[in-house]
């Protein structure tokens, strides 16, 4: 037999009988496929970073038409669900119960200082254990202040006294949904456990099942070996980039406003720096608790916390910010985001993929160094 | 170099480094197998047999010296080696998640077996395996015995010209046991294979062309079977003594200057001695002697110890070991219809037997017999499917707890702390069995003196040598002086001399009085039995004596069986009767 057709025999083996593991095996399967709808489940309608519904109480302390239109502007926001208290003290009782979230609370003179003085004659009490949450309720109990004080000033005829009204607009996620940043973000998440984790614990599952020692005394070729692990759990790992977009397009309507082949070519460029990272570990710790373990503490969570995915990371502190650059999640999150929310935009594309590039060959290079048919090694 | 050599080893030496220690796996050894014959790789655990294998084909790199495999430097040229040699794992990379069929596809494919090829060599390998109905089947779903031929097969794919099989037979029955030698006897006379195949069963020594003699990473010596057994002519004999019973024999004839090996043989005590002749023998009335057939097993002990320069320790005195002798002839261990299923799979079906006071009495099997299991439920470690079981005349159903406390376990693995010292289990134990301070100081002084673990006293268990770990399990196990001992494959990876001591203290403790239960794979441990039964596929195929179960398969063929024979003739026969049920 020629060389050439005896090399692609050992190959088309190898990748032949690692697909049929992965499809004989559940965990496999489970962590490909189950793993990222529950994910995407969990993080596409139970954690949210918006405010909406917040329970709110409306404290007024002399009723009348202009306290009742404040309420009703209340009434008619999305992002809150008032309950009428008629004193401070019931409120603040409800507020320490946790049966509402804020205090909005109008004193006896409200009517009379609403227009005649420069001074707030409303009173916010914000519940600030959960520091997003309250940053987001006081911001929103402000707009609709102020929404109601403009058509109200305009309504009556009188000048106002703010000088400055601000207009936010927000761009490229105008309706300001926390989702629409969360779930591309998620496939990164996603795409480590397939690369990274997954495939560091089958390749030393074979380490540990005295598999691997067999495989070495026969004609293979250490890069054969490596190319035969990677094909298999790179497909199932683009296979679960593409469940995670669909999902994102069709289940939460994440707008997807850059190019599906700019996004696969980044998703595959990612998904060889992950593979890399699972064989580099499954190497060096040929057992599957121990590649499973570390897998998760350098890669999965890393992923989660310090990708941007979740935190932004200008926001974390500089050290750890020096950090994130090591982190391959990082760049790809960026890219994501980019190509989801806002397009191709070339700059952002071509510079993590350089940085993913860079991190692609170190990976598999070591990986593919450190790989000896040997025992010792 | 001598080209016509399958493999050369040429002053080869390797260490380990383990925890700060350094083990010296292999120490200048020089080896040269012929080719077109199987060389055995005879030694106990810890030889350096498999170092060996891994070395030749270069998996680990020799600190110093060269070796050649087919010609071909290992160290320079690796893969090539690994391209033409076959190789079998000690446990042989099946994936089990693989088919029959899938594995050989696979190995096929790595071989580079031309497609056209493959179905008659597919053809020839199953037929000879016996797998031809499982091509289907998950490898992980095959018995241990058909494993390992399939392993076999995998290697024997692209038929290479030196094979290297380490330890293939361990832990099969002995049936399969019998056709992996077949199967391989069959490649060196078709394909003129050279075969280097390690083993921990001597007698399996007996079965290669060539052998070479491995110990604590050494070669002690290389040449024929008989090359080893025939210098041992008139130093090897058989001793009876009907008045004392073979077990007080065997310790009497142990402590004789000049013998360095005395074992229970059948119904007999086999002597093997220092020197040519029988020495002085102790006074006993009715003591008869006859030379014996020499054989590898007595080669082997007499150059080991010879190795070791005397080490030989006294057997174990248990005197303060004492169980009351009341009921004597009462039944201790009385199981009925015993089952046991997990989900459809039965893996006891229906086991009968009783065991009496101060006897040991064996289990024999290969592993997946059911022995284990039944053993668990003995123990009210498993709940029983089915069936009754009476330890110490309480119902295990009822009195768990009760019976456990009369009781000691060892289990088939190392259970105790490996990162504590000895001394550590030791106390562990007696509090774990509830004895009080004085007791305990008692009962552990007593184990570091009567197993001899004084000068390991405060070594970690882990670093113990197996021996010593096996006796250290089963002071342990004795800690609360039950008065029935259950152990699980207790011989399982020790070397013959441990075995030997090992059992040595069995007997002491089945003369005091405590009840034996004991399983084992090796079929010349049922010679150490009272009574045994012989399991297979969770049932029970005979109970009797040694002596009755070598009876009843003696034929003119085979005049004097060993158990390994009536082990064959029953399993045989019970094949035979399934397929005639099934017809």
């Amino acid at each position: 037999m020629k060389p050439g057709a005896a090399k692609r025999m050992r190959l088309a083996g190898m990748i032949r009988k690692e697909s049929l593991q992965i499809l004989r095996d559940p965990s496999s399967i489970a962590i490909a496929f189950v793993m990222p709808v529950v994910l995407l489940l969990l993080f596409g309608y139970g954690v949210s970073l918006d405010a909406r519904k917040v329970p709110l109480a409306m404290v007024v302390e002399q009723p009348d038409a202009s306290t009742a239109s404040l309420i009703g502007a209340f009434r008619h926001s999305e992002y809150f669900e008032p309950q009428s208290f008629d004193s401070i003290q019931t409120a603040q009782q409800a507020f320490d119960l946790h049966e509402v979230f804020g205090i909005v609370w109008l004193r006896n003179d409200f009517s009379r200082r609403l227009l005649a003085e420069g001074d707030a004659p409303i009173g916010v009490i914000v519940n600030g254990v959960d520091a997003n949450q309250a940053r987001i309720t006081g911001g929103y109990i402000q707009g609709v202040w102020q929404a109601w004080l403009a058509d109200y000033a305009r309504r009556h005829g009188v000048k106002l006294r703010a000088p400055v009204m601000l207009e936010p607009r927000i761009w490229f996620n105008a309706a300001v949904r926390s989702r629409n940043f969360l779930v591309p973000g998620l496939i990164a998440v996603i795409m480590t456990l397939i690369g990274a984790m997954l495939t560091s614990m089958v390749v030393a599952r074979e380490w540990e099942r005295g598999t691997m020692e067999a495989l070495m005394v026969t004609p293979i070729r250490i890069g054969e070996l490596v190319i035969g692990k990677l094909v298999p759990y790179f497909l199932l790992g683009m296979g679960g980039m593409l469940l995670s977009v669909a999902m994102a397009l069709w289940q939460f309507d994440v707008p997807l406003r850059g190019s599906f082949w700019v996004l696969t070519a980044a998703s595959a460029l990612f998904m060889l720096v992950a593979l890399g990272m699972g064989l580099l570990l499954s190497v060096v710790a040929k057992n599957q608790f121990v590649a499973g373990q570390v897998s998760i503490v350098v890669t999965f969570l890393p992923a989660f916390i310090l990708s941007g995915f979740i935190f932004s990371i200008g926001s974390m502190p500089e050290p750890i910010q020096w950090i994130t650059y090591l982190i391959p999640a990082r760049y790809y999150v960026a890219i994501l985001q980019s190509l989801f929310l806002a397009g191709d935009i070339w700059p952002i594309v071509l510079s993590n993929s350089a940085a993913l590039l860079v991190m692609m060959v170190i990976f598999l290079g070591l990986a593919r160094r450190k790989f000896h048919k040997r025992l010792d090694a | 170099m001598d080209s016509t050599a399958a493999l050369v080893f040429e002053d080869v030496s390797k260490t380990f480094a383990a925890g700060g220690l350094s083990v010296r796996a292999l120490d200048h050894v020089s080896i040269k197998t012929r080719p077109g014959l199987v060389t055995g790789l005879i030694g106990p655990d810890s030889a350096g047999k498999t170092t060996l294998m891994r070395l030749a084909t270069g998996l680990l790199l020799p600190d110093s010296g060269s070796i050649h495999a087919l010609g071909i430097d290992v160290l320079q040229r690796p893969l090539e080696v690994q391209s033409s040699v076959g190789y079998m794992p000690q446990r042989f990379g099946l994936y089990e998640d693989l088919t029959v069929q899938e594995n050989l596809d696979l190995y096929a494919d790595l071989q580079g077996v031309a497609p056209a090829d493959r179905p008659a060599r597919y053809r020839e390998l199953m037929h000879m395996t016996g797998l031809a109905p499982f091509t289907r089947r998950l490898a992980g779903r095959l018995s241990g015995g058909m494993k390992q031929k399939l392993g076999l097969a995998c290697t024997l794919v692209q038929p290479p010209r030196l094979l290297l099989l380490d330890e293939p037979t361990v832990g099969v029955d002995p049936v399969s046991r019998r056709e992996l030698w077949a199967i391989v006897y069959r490649q060196v006379r078709d394909e003129g294979m050279s075969v280097l195949l390690s083993t921990a069963y001597l007698d399996e020594a007996e079965r290669c062309d060539d052998v070479i003699l491995m110990h604590a990473g050494r070669r002690l010596g290389q040449g024929t079977p008989a090359s080893f057994s025939e210098p041992m002519r008139g130093r090897s004999f058989h001793v009876t003594a009907p008045s004392l019973g073979k077990r007080s024999l065997q310790t009497r004839l142990s402590g004789v200057p000049g013998i360095v090996d005395a074992i229970i043989e059948g119904e007999q005590v086999r002597v093997v001695t220092s020197a040519a002749g029988l020495p002085a023998l102790p006074d006993i009335p009715d003591l008869t002697t006859s030379a014996a057939e020499p054989d590898f097993e007595d080669a082997f002990i007499a150059i080991l110890k010879g190795d070791q320069s005397g080490a030989t320790p006294a057997a174990a005195t248990l005197d303060s070991h004492r169980v009351a002798q009341s009921a004597a002839d009462k039944a201790v261990i009385e199981v009925r219809d015993l089952q046991r299923r997990f989900g459809d799979f039965h893996a006891v079906k229906a086991v009968s037997f009783s065991v009496q006071r101060g006897e040991i009495f064996g289990l024999l099997g290969a592993n997946g017999a059911g022995k284990t299991t039944t053993f668990r439920m003995l123990c009210g470690l498993l709940p029983v499917s089915a069936g009754e079981v009476h330890v110490a005349g309480l119902d295990l159903r009822h009195a768990a707890a009760r019976v456990r406390g009369r009781l000691g376990y060892m289990a088939q693995r190392f259970s105790l702390y490996a990162d504590l010292t000895v001394l550590q289990n030791l106390r562990f134990f007696a509090s774990a069995y509830g004895l009080n301070r004085r007791r305990s100081k008692q009962r552990i002084s007593w184990s570091l003196d009567a197993f001899e673990l004084e000068d390991y006293a405060n070594a970690r268990s882990a670093d113990l040598p197996l021996g010593y770990k096996q006796r250290l399990a089963m002071a342990a196990a004795l800690m609360h002086e039950p008065d029935i001992l259950f152990l699980d494959e207790p011989t399982s990876g020790v070397d013959p001399l441990a075995r030997r001591e090992f059992w040595q203290h069995i007997n002491a403790l089945a003369e005091a009085g405590v009840t034996v239960l004991v399983t084992t794979h090796f079929m010349d441990e049922a010679n150490y039995c009272d009574r045994l039964v012989i399991m297979a596929e969770g049932e029970v195929l005979a109970e009797g004596t040694p002596a009755d179960m070598k009876a009843r398969c003696r034929s003119k063929e085979t005049p004097d069986p060993t158990m390994e024979d009536a082990f064959i003739a029953l399993i045989e026969a019970h094949e035979n009767t399934r397929k005639a049920s099934a017809a």
